[in-house]
């Protein structure tokens, strides 16, 4: 190799190393700094008066906030569920069935939800339960509604992951249970589902998450007595910095991150056992 | 004990003929019922809102059944209102050109970084991979607060471009107002953008990109073509999937954004999300907001077509 090339594959290679480092700062230093100052003593948002515990140790008696995390928890769980199993059904049916009546549309309302502005799905879903409300005398607003928004849009997202994996998966296991005598219904419980249930988990993570941070959807949504963790976040936020969000902040933040993080390794650790025992049967 | 009697369940539903007949019915017709009923239906609701009349506590019908004659009103005065009146269409204009600005800027910064992440070495790969999607996972309400402390006054990223006399350059690019305010401004709004949105373009993009065969990089070198025209020639028309359903994933959501441009953009920002959201809390108008928000369809349709052609090309994540 001549100088001029070595000189040139070293620039390019710090220049590539610099941007990803620079990228990295710019996605994290925001976070960093929330973490840092949900310690200080001061009140005032970028004065820093010394390290503190003061606000971790008022978040326990914030009645507002802990009845938040707890609708939040409540929502979040019962719509990663039904998310979850909406998605797979969609996804199974995008996958398996190349054609049916009206796939086009059936896809691109899969989809839309991942891109629509929330705006606009939170207002028409409003707008829509009230007249059913008008007519029907239910739903009323509240929790059942928010459940409602947030299984739509995490849908969309659980269908994404899980379609992803479907269209990875080796067909020769399906058709090889198949022959080997397995009716349909075992296909499904014995061999496809324990191929896809990384997928599964990934897609429940999301949509839980999802459902923990949305704002807009249950803004619409909400009704009396039904202030989820965001909203209270939200409406306090709107106000200014506040050191007390930034506490409840680092907590959310702490939690997600373990379960995410730990989440990925049971998912890495099953794939790797799946992938051994599936190379080991093949060798056999 | 368990499972032979769930397989004889199973057996015996399965050997059921409705079972038979309808379980692929079943698997499509279940989420497309759901998504017919939540998806499909409101709006269609909000196209009747929207011409509808607002009377005292609600709004009236369209159509009226009286002495045998069937009356139909269409209330056209807010489309009229939204194309007539100079603050929607500049918020409507307004809204477009940030999201441009936003896609921009996010691909300007997330093509590279995609490219060397997808070029970095196999087993950092999902390291980085997961270092991109971390914040993905965390509070993005969170994460758009956060950036309010390093944007006030003394905050970190305020005081480093005042030291670094950038925030001249920013005010001759006439995204900030005054010398050393940063809160509340258009350049504020840009960041928060930015920001939020950039894992959503890097992530298709590397899906794309991480896919690409090498050799076809070296084909076009032994054919004479340095790394940069090669770069432009092989590379980038081969990530085209990536570039077109990241610039949609970014440049559709934020059209209609609402949560950052109150939190960073101040109460002057005339984004069409905010109007939308005072139209019906604080005016309480609801064909108001229902025809904003049709008018806002109409104006995503054409990019969501180009998004649903390319998504299932590019979305797809293999670390």
């Amino acid at each position: 190799m001549t100088l001029r090339a070595l000189v040139r594959t070293g620039v390019a290679k710090f220049f590539g190393r610099a941007w990803l480092v620079a990228g990295f700062v710019f996605l994290y230093v925001p976070i960093v700094a929330l973490v840092v100052y949900s310690f200080n003593a001061s009140p005032m948002p970028v004065v820093w008066a010394g390290a503190s515990l003061r606000w971790y140790r008022e978040l326990p008696h914030d009645q507002e906030l802990l009845r938040g995390v707890w609708l939040s928890l409540q929502i979040a769980l019962y719509s990663a569920v039904g998310a979850v199993v909406l998605g797979a059904l969609a996804s199974f049916a995008l996958v398996k069935y190349k054609r049916f009546w009206g796939r086009t549309l059936f896809a691109g309302m899969v989809n839309a939800p991942l891109v629509m502005p929330e705006v606009i799905i939170g207002l028409s879903l409003l707008l829509m339960l009230v007249s059913m409300q008008q007519s029907l005398g239910f739903p009323q607003r509240g929790m059942f509604t928010i459940w409602m928004g947030h299984v739509l849009l995490g849908m969309a997202y659980a269908t994404v992951v899980i379609q992803a994996r479907l269209q990875d998966l080796n067909p020769e296991l399906e058709q090889a249970a198949a022959d080997l005598g397995a009716r349909p219904i075992q296909v499904f419980f014995l061999v496809t589902l324990p191929l896809i249930v990384n997928a599964l988990v990934s897609a429940f993570l999301l949509t839980f998450t999802l459902s923990l941070d949305d704002v807009v959807l249950a803004a619409f949504l909400n009704g009396p007595g039904s202030t989820t963790l965001p909203l209270v976040i939200f409406s306090r936020a709107r106000l200014g910095m506040r050191p007390d969000i930034n506490a409840a902040a680092t907590v959310i933040i702490a939690v997600v991150s373990v379960v995410v993080v730990g989440g990925s390794l049971f998912i890495v650790r099953t794939e790797r056992r799946r992938a051994a025992e599936i190379a080991a049967a093949q060798r056999a | 004990m368990i499972r032979p009697l769930v397989t004889r369940l199973f057996d015996r539903m399965h050997a059921h003929p409705l079972f038979r007949a309808h379980s692929r019915k079943a698997v499509i017709s279940l989420p497309f019922v759901w998504l017919l009923i939540f998806m499909l239906l409101p709006f269609f609701i909000i196209l009747k809102i929207s011409f509808a009349q607002m009377g005292i506590a609600s709004f009236l019908p369209l159509t009226q059944f009286k002495d045998g004659v069937l009356a139909l009103n269409l209330d056209l005065t807010h489309y009229q209102f939204i194309v007539q009146d100079q603050l929607y269409f500049r918020t409507y204009l307004n809204s477009l050109k940030c999201a441009a600005w936003t896609t921009a800027w996010c691909l300007f910064i997330g093509y590279p970084f995609a490219y060397f992440m997808a070029r970095a070495k196999a087993t950092v790969q999902p390291a980085l991979l997961m270092l991109v999607m971390l914040p993905f996972w965390t509070s993005y309400l969170l994460r758009v607060y956060a950036w309010k402390g390093l944007l006030l006054n003394g905050g970190l990223v305020s005081t480093i471009l005042i030291k670094t006399h950038l925030d001249w350059v920013l005010l001759q690019a006439e995204v900030i107002t005054e010398r050393g305010m940063f809160m509340n401004t258009e350049f504020a709004l840009l960041v928060g953008m930015v920001y939020t949105y950039l894992p959503f373009m890097i992530l298709p993009l590397y899906a794309t990109l991480s896919k690409m065969d090498g050799r076809l990089l070296e084909a076009a070198a032994d054919l004479g073509a340095t790394p940069w025209v090669g770069f432009w020639k092989v590379t980038v028309p081969l990530s085209k999937a990536g570039i077109i359903a990241g610039s949609m994933l970014v440049f559709i959501p934020c059209i209609g954004e609402y949560v950052i441009p109150e939190l960073l953009g101040g109460p002057q920002t005339l984004m069409i999300g905010r109007v939308l959201y005072d139209e019906y809390f604080g005016n309480l108008d609801w064909p108001m907001a229902s025809s904003v928000a049709v008018v806002l369809i109409l104006l995503i349709i054409l990019p969501l077509a180009v998004f649903n052609k390319y998504q299932a090309e590019a979305t797809e994540v293999r670390p």
